[in-house]
Order: C-alpha cells, then sequence, then structure tokens
C-alpha cells in the first residue's frame, strides 16, 4: 500500500511541476492543483498508513497505540482549506488577466517564438 | 484552575486587535473614507502601543527568562499552540507597527481611495505579520504565512491595472508553490519528531534516531527553501523586483518588511533546531546560507546597479538587505548575529522610506506621471512651487532630497547614520572571529 501512495503522490507532484512551467494560466492552476492534491497525500501519510482504527474515540479503556495519529489529519483539513481559498483566488486574477491583456500567457504577452 | 495575570494576555493583542478592526472595516462603505482611515490608523497606533509595551515587559524581565509565553485555550505546552515573545519577536512587532503606521499615513490621501477593502486588507496583513513572529508553532506559523500572503495579494493587486495583474500573476504562482514546500516539510518534521512546537523540537532533536534525523534535515531543509523563497535569496529571489516595483508604494514598503518575515523564521528555525545543545545537528545548513547570503548581496548589487527606475533599485535593496542578513545568520556567530538584528532594523527602515520617498520624487520627475493620478489634489507638490527656502530651493524638494540623502546613506552605510555603525560592527565582529567559532546560541 505505501508503494502505490507513494507512486500516486510522485505522479501528482510530477504532473503538477511540469505543468506549472508551462506558459498558459490554464495549466499552470491545473498543475497547482495537482501539487496541493500531492502534498494533502503527503502531509496524511506522514502520520502512517492505518487501516480500521478511528483517530478519536469515546470507547474507554482504548488502547492509544491501536489509535490513527489525528494530527495530520486536522493538518490537512487546514491545508486543504487554505489550498482552495488561494487557487481560487488565483482563478480570479488569471480571469482578471485574461480581461485585460487579452491573453491567456502567464506573461500577460505571447512570446514571439 | 489558576488565574492568569493579565499581561498574559496582551500576547495574543497584536493578532487579535488588527482581526478585529479589519473584520469591523469590512461592512463600511467605501465611500466613508476618513471614518475608515481613522478606525485603521487607531489600530495600528494601538498595535505599536501594545509592540512597545510587550518590548519594555520583555526587557525588564517580566516573565521567567525574558520569555513571555501565551498557551492558547491553556492546552499543556506540546499540545496546544503556543505563543511566544522574547526579544527578537518583540523588537520585530515594533518594527512592524512603524512601518505600518508611516505606509497607512502615506496611502491616506490617495493610494488608499484607488481601489476597494484597502484598509481591511492591511490590517489583516497586520495580523499575519504579527502572528507569524508571535507564533512558536510550526503548523501555526504556516497559517500566518498564508494570512500575511493572501492579505498581501490583494494589496498588491489594489488598483488593478496590466502592470499589478502581470506581476501579481508570478506573486501568487510562487508564493503558492513555496506554500506547498512549507507544508512538505512540516509535514517530514512532524512525522520525524512527532512535534511542531519549535522549543519541543529543540529538546528532541538530541534524542533522534540518526536515520529520523536525516528525515528532520530533509524537512527543514525543504522549509527553509519555503523561508529562502520570501526572503529572496538567489537563486530563488527573481520574483521579487517585478513585484515590489509594480506595487503602490505604500504596499511596496510593507513588501519590504514581508521579506524580513522569511529571514526571521530562518533564524528562528536555525536557532530552535539545530541549537549548539542538540550536538546531533548543530549548525546544519549554515554554509548554504552564508554562501547563498553572498550571492544574494552580489545579485542584489548588480541589479541595483543596473536599473534606471528608482523603485526597481529599492527593490533590489531589499534584496541586498535580506542577503547581507542571510550571510550573517550563515556565519552563526552570536556577537555578529547582533549586530545582524541592528542592521536589521535599521535596512527595514530605510528601504521601506525610499520605497515611499521614490514615489514622491517621481511624481516631480515626470509630469506625464500626473495623468496617471486618480485624485489630483493629492499632490502636495502643485500647491507649493511658489514658495523658496534659503537659496531658491523649494521647502518640499529640500526635505524630500535629505530624506533621500539619508536613506541612500543608511543603505550604504555611510557615516553619521546607523547603516555605518552597523557596518562597523559587523566588519569589528568579522574580523574577531575565531575560525572554529562556536555555532549560534538560542536566543533569550
Amino acid at each position: 500500500m505505501e508503494a502505490i501512495i507513494a507512486i500516486a503522490i510522485g505522479v501528482l507532484f510530477g504532473s503538477g511541476t511540469w505543468l506549472i512551467l508551462r506558459p498558459r494560466t490554464f495549466q499552470v492552476i491545473t498543475g497547482l492543483l495537482l501539487m496541493s492534491y500531492g502534498v494533502n497525500l503527503f502531509i496524511f501519510v506522514m502520520g502512517r498508513l492505518w487501516l480500521d482504527s478511528p483517530p478519536v474515540t469515546l470507547e474507554p479503556g482504548f488502547d492509544p497505540t491501536q489509535m490513527a495519529d489525528p494530527l495530520p489529519q486536522a493538518l490537512v483539513l487546514t491545508a486543504i482549506v487554505i489550498g482552495f481559498a488561494t487557487t481560487a483566488l488565483y482563478l480570479v486574477m488569471m480571469i482578471g488577466a485574461r480581461g485585460l491583456t487579452g491573453t491567456d500567457h502567464v506573461d500577460g504577452e505571447e512570446s514571439d517564438s | 484552575m489558576s488565574t492568569i495575570d493579565w499581561t498574559q494576555h496582551l500576547i495574543i493583542l497584536p493578532i487579535l486587535l488588527p482581526l478585529v478592526a479589519g473584520a469591523l472595516l469590512i461592512p463600511l462603505n467605501e465611500t466613508r473614507h476618513s471614518l475608515k482611515f481613522g478606525i485603521n490608523l487607531a489600530s495600528t497606533l494601538g498595535v505599536l502601543a501594545l509592540a512597545v509595551t510587550l518590548l519594555v515587559l520583555v526587557d525588564r524581565e517580566h516573565w521567567p527568562d525574558g520569555i513571555g509565553v501565551y498557551l492558547a485555550a491553556n492546552w499543556a505546552a506540546p499540545f496546544g499552540i503556543a505563543l511566544m515573545v522574547d526579544r527578537l519577536a518583540a523588537l520585530m512587532l515594533v518594527l512592524t507597527a512603524l512601518i505600518a503606521l508611516a505606509a497607512l499615513i502615506f496611502s491616506m490621501q490617495r493610494w488608499s481611495r484607488i481601489g476597494v477593502h484597502y484598509h481591511s486588507l492591511f490590517q489583516f496583513l497586520l495580523t499575519g505579520l504579527n502572528g507569524a513572529f508571535l507564533t512558536n508553532d510550526l503548523f501555526n506559523l504556516f497559517v500566518f504565512f498564508e494570512v500575511m500572503l493572501a492579505a498581501s495579494y490583494g494589496l498588491v493587486l489594489h488598483g488593478y491595472n496590466v502592470h499589478r495583474i502581470r506581476a501579481g500573476m508570478q506573486y501568487i504562482v510562487i508564493n503558492l508553490v513555496a506554500s506547498f514546500l512549507f507544508l512538505i516539510g512540516v509535514a517530514l518534521i512532524y512525522a520525524s519528531t512527532g512535534t511542531l512546537n519549535l522549543a519541543d523540537l529543540g529538546t528532541r532533536v538530541g534524542e533522534l534516531h540518526p536515520d529520523k534525523l536525516l528525515f528532520l534535515k530533509m524537512g527543514v531543509t525543504i522549509l527553509t527553501l519555503a523561508f529562502l523563497t520570501k526572503s529572496a535569496m538567489w537563486p530563488l529571489g527573481f520574483w521579487l523586483p517585478g513585484i515590489y516595483s509594480s506595487a503602490s508604494p505604500a504596499v511596496a514598503a510593507m513588501l519590504v518588511l514581508m521579506t524580513k518575515v522569511g529571514v526571521y523564521a530562518v533564524l528562528r528555525l536555525c536557532t530552535s533546531v539545530f541549537s549548539p545543545e542538540a550536538a546531533a545537528g548543530a549548525g546544519f545548513g549554515l554554509e548554504a546560507l552564508l554562501i547563498g547570503g553572498l550571492l544574494t548581496i552580489a545579485f542584489g548589487a548588480i541589479g541595483m546597479l543596473a536599473s534606471e527606475d528608482g523603485a526597481r533599485m529599492a527593490a533590489y535593496g531589499a534584496i541586498v538587505s535580506s542577503g547581507t542578513l542571510l550571510t550573517v545568520i550563515g556565519f552563526g556567530n552570536p556577537a555578529l548575529l547582533t549586530v545582524g538584528l541592528y542592521y536589521l532594523l535599521g535596512s527595514t527602515l530605510a528601504t521601506s522610506a525610499f520605497m515611499l520617498v521614490i514615489e514622491l520624487v517621481e511624481r516631480i520627475r515626470s509630469p506625464g506621471f500626473a495623468l496617471l493620478a486618480v485624485t489630483m489634489e493629492a499632490f502636495a507638490i502643485e500647491d507649493k512651487p511658489e514658495e523658496p527656502v534659503g537659496v531658491g530651493i523649494p521647502g518640499t524638494l529640500a526635505f524630500l532630497g535629505l530624506a533621500f540623502a539619508g536613506c541612500a546613506l543608511i543603505i550604504s552605510g555611510m557615516p553619521p547614520l546607523s547603516g555605518f555603525v552597523a557596518k562597523y560592527g559587523k566588519s569589528h565582529a568579522m574580523l574577531g572571529m575565531t575560525p572554529d567559532a562556536a555555532p549560534v546560541p538560542p536566543f533569550a
């Protein structure tokens, strides 16, 4: 399972990196989204991979070593919210830039080549 | 339940006050400009007063060891989020409040009116900056960084034109990617040590298994990359000149402060995680900072020589200043670091002031600029040219000239201003350094 997750994160991050280096804003924002998925998964698995174990329980006498680490789950939740908000902000910028410059190139003008 | 000393609550107020003020400003109509400005000014003055109070309290050792700790919701230290104020943090708070006050007054007549919600964004930027200086938890630091950055995105775009959009798009992408690096770094640090509290991290490093120490080092390296992007170390700082020169001057003055947040975070991380007590990793990465800092100084200096436009020159000035600070941290010598912090104060104030002065100078230089002005009455120059003072130099020009010269003297480190003292102190500390100088001790 670890290997699959690791490969998935690698693929997401790799494609994201390639995409944010592309010249069109749409490609850049897609790249940012893919990278943020990769990062969120990465934070999540940093608390180790657990199966069938609750992060929080009310059951008395539950062995704490059998519980999943709740902190990365809390962290990833915050990271998702913040990432989502900033990506939405970038989307607004993208539309603004398209309207003002008339092109979707990241430099705001077409390159000569 | 023990009662908490009321002074304890002062620590969280520099974060809460601008947050509340910023939120209050949102529903107010944009036409009620003086009211909005008044609230903003009152809140900024309040933050300044709080910062000075904290500095005095910390300096008089009101709290044990001069370190004030605020436990959010009174959770015990490694579990809850702790805020911490020491001399360095309090000093940075005062610096932030001073620059914010100057930038705010500068923007009263003109710059705050060219778009909406300037005042709210300004207060949120203060919230983020103060939070980043005060927090003692890495993930909380990330949250405050994002608050600061989100506000700065809005402020950079304030007064929406093609230049700002173009620069802003790159600025946002760079910072989003830096935030991803930040998160990866934080996740790796958590995975290797099981804590995100900076003070706790420092005590745990010594007992780490070598494999985990390797993980921790990877995490810290990636995290530091995010900070170095903010503080514009070469080759991570190419984004800076474009965005600083296209933002409105009052905002650019605040942005200068934001590079210092990056430097501050690097310093905190170096001193608390790889302190001399943590023998396993003491002094890790300092060499990279030293070389990177020197390259940054060179890059900034070349850029400064090559730039024609004043704001761009000031932006390269900010790069030189961060480069110098990173080099100073990289030496890892306590005496040198003390002088470096003195330099930080002077150079940040001077570079911010430079941003503001340059814009006034440009107003005189090119009359064509006036066409872009939204409010013509903002031009203080226009109603004063017939008042010659002394040998026929108008008072405004003389004042601007002196201010410009003052900033330039501080930035270049010439006597009689503070830049020279800092430069002399640095040279003195460097010459007196033994080759195997002790690594940096943690701050008190």
